[in-house]
């Protein structure tokens, strides 16, 4: 019985918050999210360095081998610094390949994929909304021996620099589509969090190839992403606390730091509550996907519900503590409010996988 | 991460198993007399094997082993599984014992200890008083050391089982010139003396469960103070460091949980089952969130205890996280009960750490769920706790006060 992080584990996460702090300062987050790309090709190049790219990647391909914990692990660093860019598309758009790919577009894609030489994305969302299998409706075509894919997708994350979209398609199935093919057109959506860019893809007859065992990879990659929200959500919810307490420690009013007031110090104890305790869930809904798998994808929706839920409620209280400045667009909070938003609505909201938790639970 | 118990383990829990199908419940000579008396026999087997008073040294009547947080968490699952009596429940196991263990004489610990473990003598606590709730150091019941004897005069509140204690352990002011927290004992007082009186006090579900406890002219012998005079503050804060069972709050939400699921299948939403309402299927999921986190919050603080390490703020949260719940909980099945809500509570179904039984038993924890918000450290007790303790803030103006004086 051991519900821990084991040595490894620990380190990964203090090397990349180390890394973080050194690389990644509140400057270059405040300069990306105000620029244009919302990506920082330096700092993708430094994540590919430490190897935090290819994480779950077999090694025979240049990966690290590791769980979904071990990621997930990252994503909370990650969520706790508002680290910007293509990490999660990257990350489930890889893991689809890994579990769903024919040999030769594994030994094509994974190799580009774990150096982060190519960037993929995911892009399942349609006009007529869903993120499920069954609201998919891009479809291939045949063209002689080749497939050709029509449709359209919305809010897939780094559309704009993606080398390679992975693609869900009616009947529940996964397809790979590159950017340089012809009849693939991008377009940038004005995004609510200016650290995860999304944009609008369409596809008009564009060269595809089907992923052999995309129908059973889908829903997998689908749990890994909740997780991934969840773990980004519980590292972006305690930084805020930490801010927020921080705040209640050196700003004065009445003569006194705020953090003095009880009415203050309930609120800040009572957002440490929310959270802290959270932190084992989405560890164990990791830890489900990797090596309990009947019980993943119940416990990836009530995570991702669960977490993305407090995240939200967590930063609207920051906002709060931090009174009239937490409200404008020079303190930094509201990039971490917009970080909720987006854990929130990604990969559908907590309704949503609330309804697919009771479902799973034969309620 | 690997939530199976390693060979050893599973070796132990095998071993506890055999022993438990082997001597409870008991058959033969080992059946006869009363079921207390049954229970004790069978303990003073279990206490031999090393299974129960784990933390209470040979000496003392206990089976003093080593700590290990996984074979109580073992023997807990087993014990309970078979309906077998482990560790005495109750204050006197729970907070005499180890008190005793860390500040009790050598006499005081051989006289108390032993028959406490055994389940033989009962003991309730004398600690809050009308004025002295959250407060608990202002306290005002008096002893005055009269010819060797103590002579205490005063009142306490909220004394679960005083009605049957033998005993009580019991703070009193007995320097009154000094500051406070400096001023005060820690005395036990035989219930039998002359000059208590224990009148129930009844809650609001219409059942007494605790006291209130009036000392008149009590006297106690001299020798039944446990640590000096002025420092029963602090031998008051000893609490059970060792195996700590981390994972029996969570079950507790667990089952409270499961208990809800069975009520919204078994009641009525707008003229289909409540279980197949939207809405009530949102209120569900998002309260079991709350209950695995809880869960796996346990595990993930039984690991940090069997490694050595403290859990921190974290560990601080269990009350207030299993109170919440607790509220959720009575929230949503108030909306379940429907029309049942206009009825009674049914007095049988508090069992704590046991989802309540039938509807009535539902409106009871509605109400007892108040209760567990209040008891040892209320709700806003705790918020303080994890602000100052916790985060790092500034502790309470009052507090601050006092302890500049």
């Amino acid at each position: 019985m051991n519900f821990g992080l084991s040595d490894e584990q620990e380190l990964l996460q203090e090397t990349v918050r180390r890394f973080l702090e050194e690389r990644w300062p509140a400057q270059k987050l405040r300069a990306l999210f105000d620029g244009s790309s919302g990506h920082d090709v330096d700092l993708w190049r430094a994540m590919s360095e430490l190897g935090l790219l290819g994480l779950m990647v077999e090694e025979k391909a240049g990966g690290a081998g590791l769980e979904l914990l071990d990621l997930a692990l990252v994503a909370e660093v990650l969520g706790r610094f508002a680290a910007p860019g293509p990490f999660l598309g990257h990350s489930l758009a890889t893991l689809a390949l890994s579990l769903g790919g024919s040999g030769a577009q594994k030994e094509r894609w994974l190799p580009r994929l774990a150096s982060g030489e190519a960037i993929g994305t995911l892009a399942l969302l349609e006009p007529g909304g869903g993120w499920d299998p069954a609201d998919w409706h891009a479809s291939l075509l045949s063209n002689g021996a080749d497939l050709l894919i029509s449709g359209e997708k919305l809010h897939v994350p780094a559309a704009e620099i993606a080398d390679l979209f992975v693609v869900g398609l009616a009947g529940g199935g996964l397809a790979l589509v590159e950017r340089t093919s012809d009849g693939v057109r991008t377009e940038a959506i004005e995004a609510v969090d200016r650290t995860r860019r999304i944009g609008r893809v369409a596809f008009d007859r564009a060269a595809a190839s089907l992923m052999s065992g995309g129908n059973e990879a889908a829903p997998r990659v689908r749990d890994a992403g909740l997780v991934l929200l969840a773990a980004d959500a519980f590292g972006g919810a305690s930084r805020c606390i930490e801010r927020a307490v921080e705040y209640a420690k050196t700003r004065v009013q009445f003569g006194v730091t705020i953090g003095h007031f009880q009415s203050v110090k309930h609120q800040l104890a009572n957002m440490a509550v929310e959270i802290e305790p959270a932190r084992s869930l989405y560890w164990y809904a990791a830890h489900a996907f990797d090596h309990l798998p009947a019980e993943s994808p119940r416990h990836a929706a009530l995570a991702k519900a669960h977490l993305s839920d407090r995240f939200m409620q967590i930063a609207r209280d920051t906002v709060e503590v931090h009174g009239g400045i937490g409200f404008t667009w020079e303190c930094d909070v509201q990039i971490w409010y917009k970080r909720a938003m987006f854990d929130r609505a990604f990969l559908g909201t907590p309704a949503v996988h609330r309804e697919r938790a009771a479902r799973l639970a034969g309620w | 991460m690997d939530l199976r118990y390693s060979k050893e383990y599973e070796e132990y829990r095998r071993e506890v198993r055999s022993f438990l199908e082997a001597h409870w419940p008991p058959s033969g000579d080992a059946a006869q007399g009363s079921s207390a008396e049954q229970a004790s026999r069978f303990r003073a087997l279990a206490i031999a094997r090393g299974y129960v008073a784990r933390s209470v040294p040979t000496g003392y009547g206990g089976s003093g082993q080593p700590p290990d947080v996984l074979k109580a968490v073992i023997l807990g699952e087993e014990f309970g599984r078979a309906r077998a009596p482990g560790d005495v429940r109750g204050i006197g196991a729970s907070m005499l014992v180890p008190t005793l263990l860390e500040h009790g004489r050598e006499d005081q610990k051989l006289r108390f200890v032993p028959p406490t473990i055994r389940g033989d003598m009962h003991w309730c606590q004398g600690y809050s008083e009308p004025g002295s709730g959250s407060d608990l150091a202002s306290l005002k019941t008096r002893a005055e050391l009269v010819q060797g004897e103590w002579v205490v005069n005063g009142q306490k509140i909220w004394t679960s089982g005083a009605q049957i204690a033998h005993y009580m352990f019991c703070l009193c002011r007995t320097e009154p010139e000094a500051p406070k927290h400096a001023g005060i004992s820690y005395l036990l007082i035989d219930m039998a003396s002359p000059g208590i009186d224990v009148r129930p006090l009844r809650q609001m579900t219409g059942t007494a469960d605790f006291n209130e406890v009036f000392l008149t002219n009590v006297r106690v012998p001299g020798e039944n103070i446990v640590g000096k005079r002025g420092e029963g503050w602090t031998v008051s804060r000893s609490t059970l460091k060792h195996e700590r069972n981390m994972i029996g709050d969570a079950a507790g939400s667990r089952a409270l949980f499961e208990g809800l699921v069975r009520l919204a299948r078994e009641t009525k939403r707008n003229g289909k089952r409540a279980i197949d309402d939207s809405e009530v299927r949102q209120q569900l999921a998002t309260l079991e969130g709350y209950v695995l986190s809880h869960q796996y919050s346990g595990y993930r603080q039984l690991t940090q205890a069997a490694r050595g390490k403290d859990a921190g703020i974290t560990g601080m949260m269990n009350k207030l996280t299993s109170t919440n719940i607790g509220h959720s909980a009575a929230k949503l099945a108030l909306d379940l009960l429907g029309d049942e809500g206009l009825c009674a509570p049914t007095h049988d179904a508090r069992v704590m750490g046991q989802p309540p039984r039938g509807h009535g038993g539902w409106i009871t924890q509605n109400m007892w769920s108040l209760g567990v918000a209040i008891a040892g450290g209320s709700a806003n007790i705790q918020r303080n706790v994890i602000a100052e303790r916790g985060l790092g803030l500034p502790r309470d103006f009052a507090a601050q006060r006092e302890s500049s004086r």
